[in-house]
């Protein structure tokens, strides 16, 4: 089983290759193909899982070493060496289940949900690409491979959203995302870099192995370029902007990518680098406040989103911020933030599935306002977002519950101020989160229709989905509801990622605070959070047209202003700097160059008036010349 | 006879055919005074050569002659030529190649 | 060590291929066609047979020739290969096929205006690969130089007389600027030969001769004077790389040039400014290179950043990628100049890669043009829309020069980086920076003309040909197999690296953590 784990990015990855060398002769069976790909990942993903479970601790750890990718033997003893070589251990294994299960439901969907667009193969190949590449950062065995894996799901990112690229706004958006991401990317290269200097290698071995050996300031310098990479991938606070853009991709892919798996990987970069945040407390202190500000920014802007996945979005910005939470807790936190990740994949898959679903009915509307009252047309979308809603404000006991409140617990536990604000900040965090999802459920499927016609006067005819699509909905539903109280059986999850994230710190609750107080406290947030939606959106009207709204709601539209930063401060200060700089170079380098050219040339040109045309003039010039020859002579000579 | 004479008698014709190349405009004219330097510089080679009992200057003397009875044949048709297309022996006139 | 003078034979059928075109009646343009590519086809097929026969342990420079030339200056007929030799040689190789094949109809336009012919078209291209092979493969430095600039002859030519409507002023602003860094170097090359025979008895032009002499200590050119050598070459090698602020000739030939010849141009004759700091600046001065270093490391970065911003501010496609190609060449510049092996074998690696991915832009960005007949950027716009095949393919090779992980152009980039980062961590970090700007010059160029609604005066385009898919296909085929397997061309490269940094007295720097502690790990 061990030799097979390559197979496992390997299948993906030949399935797009397949479908876009094929071209429009794989149009047919393209769907079918990347389904197969992807569902025989799983199937191996799953094996690989059940030849664990007969392992025990450490053992069950596996590694396979495909080939030597970049040598250099340099000169003295420590060479630079990268491997293409694949590590499965218990983090892992979690990640490429639940990449390619969800993954593999999604590409289930995909055929349903895009069975009208003629371009639906490469769709398929796309996301065929992206499990690959997400495949490859989560089982490679160094920082190099895993960066090559990062920037493929940044690439297939980038080529999803922009996956309808008439429209400008699915292209700039693309490419948002990407630049965005490059961001990040550069703390990545700059944390390798970094390992590579002071441990002479990035493998994950050698360096976890000896990180106790490097100075505090190195490893704090490491962990914070890791971080920066983290924001850029999971779009926590400063490089959040262009996870809401992303939603110009289609729906499945803001599912799969967006909210299930890649912008995931932050968290999974911070906690595999666990040996480093472990030992720089400044690091993992940075780490908790970008989670704290970016889990009460994302709940925010969801608060005040009327586009449905806009919203949505904004919900998974501030979910990921729980996880880098959780992750900056250290030791009490890892197993939580893994934990909700899981979670979060399958009721945010779910959530947006159903989104996705209702988008389907209601002819690509997306703003909540127009719809309304739509439980009865779609059941089955109904239901399994009502699951979806229950796991996500962590109403016992489904899903989120387990998690999310093992994290606000985790926070509060941190001890001392810090510990009061972060907890105080995911309870808050919490409230909100019951306050937009219940807003959401509301202005969806309750209340009176609110649906517009659209351009040709077509009232819309919201109906249920088909199968392919309904199913990964369900399946992903019940994730939602069960995969909590499992993982949470005899701290299974817990026990099992153990030897990855080495043994849980048990935090102690502050002020007299037990878990059980906690939860209630916790509980009591999310009903204070749902009864405001209810009594603000389910009792009365919701206008169609979006009321201007206090200054935070307007803010709040406008993504805290995220947006009008990066373009006040970067854009329109590097369009005026590239600008200058193609004047000066135009005028100032090239026309010194060019004014040198001038000057000769001009010389020449007066220097050539020297040539009269008057033979006599020359003679003098000879006889001139002569004499002064002469001259030079006999005063040398004397 | 002292032969610092012909040296003396040498340079006052390499003046005298210089200032004639320099101040006359006729072409003939500014022709003959070449000659003039040609022959003083003659001369010259062959006063040295007798001062100094050694036939180079001689030898030297009549390539010069050879040279300058070349030079006169396509000098002269030159100045035909130019004097036909022109109507003017004048070197002034023939200003045409110059910046 | 086979006897047989691979080198040369390499260099001259090209040159039989030039001559018998070039003598073809000029109605002829078919055939001339076919026999030019025949020709390049079996270059390459000749430098393949010889790339399987170099040894990868054996001696530094292999398949030597030489002969005498010009007894009085002990000049020398010298040939012969490193690892990095070799590899640009092979580059060369690959790059010219495909480059006659996307430039199939680029002459035609000339010859039908009665200006130019297309036979005189594909004869430059193939005198051009004579120099190109042969100023990779000259150990003699004279020999080197002849190549070098006589490289400019038909490359001037090609721009000069086949371009775009400034062709002239691109062409005589590319000739007088490599022919003023040509100059520079002949004077230090008669330096450099005058102090040789002053310090080993006779002087000689032989670059291993002196190499060694230098490294061991025999040819002692006092500081003073090396370093004004070492500035003589570095002023020829930096007008051709080019670097900041020796640049501004290369957006202009780029942007005139037909797109083949700009391939050829910024992908191989640069090249020759990277290789030549590499092997000559380096090893005949290393003294004066160690002098010389901030200076350097400071015009690269400069470039590396300079070139990037204005590649976002070009309206013109062509321009932009020459721009881009000025910031590649300040990172290679970077990777040279670190004197680490990481940061030199990521530059040797880079310079192919750069070859690759920049050649198959421009060749992208020429089937693109050819199609609307416009270099300005405004002019284009979802071309995605009509040409799949041909938006797919520019988005590939840009996707490289911008150093996406998995293509071929991030193992070189990170290899630089990673190199220079562990002497000048500041420069790392700001040359690290560039990557952003990468991402937004090709991403918005993509987005600019590939994506959006369909333009006016694009309906009907046609995607790529069955030609043009053949000319870039083994291109992205490179461009993909060296991302994941870069290994063959840097075990050629390594070596001569190592030799390099011998002889320059470099040792790459230990990691952080003391000897003790990785010691361990290796044992582990």
């Amino acid at each position: 089983m061990e030799s097979l784990i390559w197979l496992v990015p390997g299948l993906p990855l030949f399935g797009a290759a397949i479908l876009l060398l094929g071209g429009k002769r794989t149009n047919a069976w393209g769907h079918l193909l990347g389904c197969l790909a992807a569902l025989g990942s799983f199937a191996l993903a799953a094996g690989l899982f059940f030849t664990m479970l007969g392992k025990h601790g450490a053992a069950r750890s596996m590694h396979q070493h495909l080939y030597s990718w970049v040598p250099v033997p340099g000169t003295g003893q420590h060479p630079f060496q990268a491997d293409v070589a694949f590590q499965l251990d218990q983090l892992s294994v979690v990640f490429i289940l639940l990449i390619t299960g969800v993954g593999s439901l999604i590409h289930i969907y995909s055929i349903g949900y895009m069975s009208h667009d003629p371009e639906r193969r490469k769709f398929f190949s796309y996301l065929n690409l992206f499990l690959a590449a997400m495949l490859i950062l989560v089982l490679a065995d160094n920082y190099l491979l895993l960066y090559v894996g990062w920037e493929g799901v940044g690439l297939a990112s980038y080529l999803l959203i922009g996956f309808w690229q008439a429209k400008p706004s699915a292209a700039a958006a693309a490419k948002k995302a990407f630049v965005v991401n490059r961001v990040g990317d550069v703390g990545l290269s700059i944390a390798i870099m970094l390992m590579f200097v002071t441990f002479g290698s990035f493998n994950f071995g050698t360096v976890f192995g000896t990180a106790g050996g490097a100075s505090k300031g190195t490893l704090t310098a490491i962990g914070i370029m890791l971080l920066l990479a983290a924001c850029g991938k999971s779009a926590q606070f400063p490089l959040q902007s262009w996870l809401g853009d992303a939603m110009e991709g289609p729906t499945p892919v803001s599912a799969l990518i967006h909210a299930a798996t890649m912008v995931t990987a932050g968290v999974y970069l911070i906690v595999r680098s666990h040996a480093i945040f472990d030992l720089s407390p400044t690091a993992r202190l940075l780490v908790t406040i970008v989670g704290a500000i970016t889990l009460l920014f994302g709940a925010i802007v969801g608060c005040a989103k009327d586009d449905i996945k806009k919203s949505l979005a904004g919900s998974t910005m501030s979910q990921i911020g729980y996880m880098i939470l959780a992750a900056g807790l250290g030791p009490i936190g890892y197993a939580f933030a893994i934990m909700h990740l899981v979670t979060h994949g399958f009721f945010k898959a779910g959530l947006f599935l159903g989104a996705g679903s209702v988008m389907h009915g209601m002819d690509d509307e997306v703003n909540m306002r127009h719809y309304g009252g739509l439980r009865k047309y779609m059941p089955i979308t109904f239901g399994t977002f009502f699951l979806g809603y229950l796991a996500i404000i962590g109403c016992p006991p489904f899903s989120g519950f387990y998690s999310k409140d093992k994290i606000i617990e985790a926070a509060f536990s941190k001890g001392g101020t810090s510990g009061w604000i972060l907890g105080g900040a995911a309870l808050l965090g919490a409230l909100i989160t019951a306050f937009y999802m219940t807003r959401m459920v509301i202005m969806t499927f309750f209340g009176e229709k609110r649906w517009v016609p659209d351009a040709e006067g077509h009232e819309p005819h919201p109906h249920e989905s088909p199968l392919s699509m309904g199913l990964p909905m369900l399946l992903l539903a019940v994730g939602s509801v069960a995969a909590g109280f499992l993982f949470s059986m005899n701290s299974a999850f817990v026990n099992w990622l153990e030897p990855v994230t080495g043994p849980r710190a048990e935090g102690k609750l502050p002020g007299g605070l037990n878990s059980t107080t906690l939860s209630i406290i916790t509980l009591a947030a999310v009903a204070v959070g749902v009864a405001i939606a209810v009594v603000k959106y389910g009792t009365g009207k919701v206008p169609a047209v979006a009321p201007r709204g206090s200054f935070i709601t307007v803010a709040a539209r406008k993504d805290l202003y995220g947006d009008a930063f990066n373009e006040a401060a970067l854009m329109r200060p590097g369009q005026y700097l590239t600008r200058t700089l193609v004047y000066t170079d135009n005028r100032g380098v090239d026309g010194a160059i060019n004014g040198l050219a001038a000057l000769v040339g001009g010389t020449s040109g007066r220097l050539r008036r020297l040539q009269t045309g008057f033979v006599r003039s020359y003679a003098l010039s000879m006889f001139g010349g002569a004499a002064a020859l002469v001259a030079a002579i006999l005063f040398a000579k004397l | 006879m002292n032969p610092d004479n012909y040296l003396f008698l040498s340079a006052l014709l390499f003046t005298i055919g210089a200032f004639g190349v320099l101040i006359r405009r006729n072409a003939i004219v500014v022709f003959m005074c070449v000659e003039l330097m040609l022959n003083a510089v003659n001369l010259t080679l062959v006063t040295f050569s007798r001062m100094h009992g050694d036939l180079t200057g001689q030898v030297i003397a009549f390539f010069t002659m050879v040279v300058a009875a070349a030079e006169v044949v396509v000098g002269l048709a030159i100045i035909v030529s130019v004097f036909r297309t022109r109507r003017s022996a004048s070197v002034d006139d023939a200003n045409l190649l110059k910046y | 060590m086979s006897s047989f003078p691979w080198l040369t034979t390499m260099g001259v059928v090209p040159l039989v291929g030039s001559a018998l075109v070039a003598t073809l009646p000029k109605e002829r343009s078919a055939a001339a066609k076919k026999i030019a590519l025949t020709f390049s086809v079996a270059t390459f097929g000749v430098a393949a047979l010889m790339a399987t026969q170099f040894k990868k342990g054996g001696s530094r420079f292999q398949f030597t020739e030489s002969h005498q030339w010009i007894k009085a200056f002990n000049i020398n007929y010298g040939l012969g290969v490193d690892g990095i030799a070799l590899v640009l040689i092979l580059m060369t190789t690959v790059l010219m096929p495909v480059v006659m094949l996307a430039a199939w109809n680029d002459a035609d336009e000339a010859q039908a205006d009665g200006r130019r012919s297309v036979r005189a078209y594909f004869a430059l291209y193939l005198l051009l690969e004579t120099m190109m092979i042969g100023v990779f493969a000259a150990t003699d430095l004279f020999l080197f130089y002849v190549f070098f600039e006589a490289m400019l002859i038909p490359m001037y030519f090609l721009i000069g007389g086949f371009g775009g409507p400034q062709r002239s002023y691109a062409a005589v602003k590319f000739l007088l600027y490599s022919l003023f860094g040509g100059l520079f170097m002949l004077a230090a090359l008669i330096g450099l030969y005058v102090a040789s025979g002053k310090h080993l008895g006779t002087g000689t032009f032989d670059f291993n001769t002196l190499a060694n002499a230098v490294a061991s200590g025999q040819l002692g050119i006092s500081p003073g004077l090396s370093k004004a050598l070492f500035l003589g070459f570095f002023v020829a090698f930096a007008v051709k790389a080019p670097l900041f602020p020796f640049h501004t000739w290369l957006p202009d030939a780029a942007a005139e040039a037909t797109p083949g010849s700009a391939v050829l141009l910024v992908g191989v004759l640069d090249k020759v400014g990277t290789f030549g700091m590499l092997r000559y600046c380096l090893e005949l001065f290393p003294g004066a290179s160690k002098f010389f270093t901030p200076m350097v490391i400071g015009m690269a970065i400069v470039g590396t950043l300079y070139g990037a911003l204005l590649a976002i501010g070009q309206t013109d496609i062509k321009r932009l990628i020459a721009y881009t190609s000025i910031s590649h060449f300040g990172l290679i510049t970077l990777g040279v100049f670190a004197m680490t092996s990481a940061g030199q074998s990521g530059a040797s690696l880079y310079m192919v890669n750069h070859g690759l991915s920049t050649g198959a832009l421009f060749i992208v960005a020429g089937f693109l043009i050819s199609r609307r007949g416009s270099q300005l950027i405004d002019d284009y716009g979802g071309v995605n829309k009509v040409a799949p095949k041909l938006a797919g393919v520019f988005l590939i090779a840009g996707l490289s020069s911008l150093a996406l992980p998995g293509l071929s152009s991030f193992v070189s980039e990170f290899l630089v980086l990673v190199g220079t980062f562990e002497r000048y961590k500041a420069v790392a970090i700001v040359a690290t920076c560039a990557i952003i700007l990468a991402a937004l010059y090709v991403l918005w160029l993509y987005q600019r003309t590939m994506t959006g609604p369909l333009k006016a005066g694009l309906e009907g385009m046609k995607d790529l040909r069955a030609r043009e898919v053949v000319a870039v296909a083994p291109l992205i085929a490179l461009i993909i197999g060296l991302g994941f397997y870069p290994k063959p061309i840097l075990d050629v490269v390594n070596p001569s690296v190592k030799t390099t940094l011998q002889h320059v007295q470099k040792q790459d720097p230990a990691p952080a953590l003391n000897a003790q502690t990785s010691e361990k790990v290796d044992s582990k």
